[in-house]
């Protein structure tokens, strides 16, 4: 569990990245901070593993005060994957997964043969093991870099818009890889993003910030949907525009759902022509948590 | 030609001569510049006042340098350690601002995530920052390598032995050849050091090779500045 006690950050130019926040981050959950540029997202993530120190306040991981801790030590515990991977060029990609384990001390060969079993867990071909990071694709190189992340079988992942620089079908099957990932480890996974719809996709909580690193509304995917708490949030969600009410329109082929602006945003699938109420939410885009996950296929960026 | 054929073996020991001078200049100005180069990298009041320094060095000509030299480091003028102290220097000169050019070129973001999964500061400096430097210090390093070998060839007059001997001999004794035989041993002992250092690049950077491709096309390398929430 991560806790933030009233953590405010105030950098040396005078910009308020964080102002006051507060927030339970429950273990085993993934929490999402999505916000626009300048909302503190990031800082705030970067707090949790001491990249950055808060002004004031105070984060605790398990109880225990991580402002007391030494920052090195914390970070080798702690997973970390960014946009662009951030891997090291000059070392193969089984020496960058093996990097971590080996600056806590693990002698080299344990180190690269459990690298190798983690290319299996991420979904990589272990072929690539002996390749250079600028001779992966970027999708490949983002699994690495979770993979990375993972090396030292930590309790807490910590994830800066991981598939912020994939092209949209790569960062679906990341995406899908990252749930089926948390499904087996169920790791404390902090994820950064800026995009409403990975948020709700991988969130089992949801921070929406403002700008200044304020809290605009935490819940699950669905509360926020189903109770936007103000027009900041609604607008965020594309509530406002109609792109999260849905109904049904008949195209003579089948029922298509649309959304109020006339977006096509799927078909109907898995309960026949009868299913009939006019409206159906989109909740249902929340994935696997969602009900019976009834509209496919509307990608709403 | 018929001078050159009969006087291989003077060739050759002159070309051993240059070596001896050279070669220690060569690896020492990397070592003494590595410190100061990464000092000027990392501090931005230093920076300043020691590539400045370094500038001034440089600018010092060389033959009136190996003349004062021995009065403040006590050696013998004809001494070879007279030259490589003063070739070292010239070296320094050069390789400071290199050093401290190819340490600022190491992508930050590279930097940040090193710090972030846990590399310490000593760690990421050897590491992470040293070797991806390594591109553009190989690259100062063939310049500094090729200009000492040159410079050395100053030390005849003052006396040293080098190939440069072959020229000076040459013309005091009108012995064309053997200014021509100076010359493309002067030549050839530049190439082949240089040579040398691409292939000591080669097995320390292997990288290097393989991804030349790859990053031209890696996505968001210009993107990402911008990108500091």
């Amino acid at each position: 569990m991560i806790e933030f006690h009233s953590v405010t950050k105030r950098f040396p130019d005078g910009t308020l990245a964080v102002d006051d926040f507060s927030l339970v981050l429950p273990s085993h959950k993934t929490t999402v901070l999505v916000g626009t540029s300048g909302s503190g997202k990031t800082t705030l993530l970067r707090m949790i593993n001491r990249m950055v120190d808060p002004t004031s306040g105070s984060i605790e991981i398990d109880g225990a005060d991580i402002g007391t801790l030494e920052p090195v030590k914390l970070r080798r515990g702690i997973g970390y994957v960014m946009q662009n991977s951030g891997l090291l060029p000059h070392r193969r990609v089984i020496d960058n997964v093996a990097t971590v384990p080996m600056l806590r001390g693990m002698a080299k060969k344990k180190a690269r043969d459990e690298a190798l079993a983690l290319l299996d867990t991420v979904g990589l071909d272990r072929l690539l093991a002996n390749r250079y990071p600028s001779q992966l694709s970027g999708g490949q190189q983002q699994r690495v870099g979770v993979a990375r992340g993972l090396a030292v079988n930590p309790n807490i992942l910590l994830m800066d818009e991981p598939f912020g620089a994939v092209d949209p079908i790569v960062r679906a099957e990341l995406q899908q890889e990252l749930l089926r990932l948390q499904r087996e480890l169920g790791k404390t996974v902090v994820f950064v993003t800026h995009d409403i719809d990975e948020a709700f996709l991988l969130g089992d909580q949801v921070v929406i910030l403002r700008t200044g690193g304020k809290v605009a509304q935490v819940g699950s995917p669905a509360e926020i949907l189903a109770n936007p708490i103000d027009e900041f949030v609604a607008t965020f969600v594309g509530a406002d525009r109609g792109k999260r009410s849905l109904h049904l329109e008949n195209h003579g082929d089948g029922d298509i759902v649309v959304d109020e602006t006339g977006r096509l945003a799927g078909v109907l699938v898995g309960s026949g022509p009868s299913a009939s109420p006019s409206t159906v939410s989109s909740e249902s885009k929340a994935g696997p948590r969602g009900p019976g996950a009834s509209a496919q296929g509307g990608d709403s960026r | 030609m018929t001078w050159i054929w009969s006087n291989l073996d003077l060739i050759w020991d002159r070309t051993f001569d240059h070596l001896i001078l050279s070669v220690p200049s060569i690896i020492l100005s990397f070592l003494i510049a590595l410190p100061f180069g990464w000092l000027a990298h990392r501090y931005r009041a230093s920076r300043a006042v020691i590539l400045t320094t370094v500038g001034v060095l440089y600018a010092i000509p060389s033959l009136p340098l190996f003349i004062v030299l021995p009065f403040i480091v006590g050696t013998s003028i004809r001494s070879p350690l007279n030259l490589i102290i003063a070739l070292t220097l010239y070296g320094v000169a050069l390789m400071v601002r290199v050093v401290a050019d190819g340490l600022g070129s190491v992508d930050r973001d590279v930097q940040q995530s090193a710090t972030a999964v846990g590399f310490s500061g000593w760690t990421s400096f050897w590491q992470v920052e040293l070797p991806l430097a390594g591109p553009v210090l190989l690259a100062g390093l063939r310049v500094v390598a090729v200009s000492t070998v040159s410079l050395a060839t100053v030390g005849a007059v003052i006396g040293a032995q080098s190939l440069g001997s072959l020229f000076t001999d040459g013309f005091q004794r009108g012995i064309q050849a053997e200014i021509i035989a100076g010359i493309l041993a002067t030549v050839l002992l530049a190439l082949a050091l240089d040579a040398v250092l691409v292939l000591i690049g080669r097995l320390l950077m292997p990288w290097t090779r393989r991804s030349a491709i790859g990053v031209v096309a890696r996505p968001g390398a210009v993107a990402r500045q911008e990108v500091t929430t």
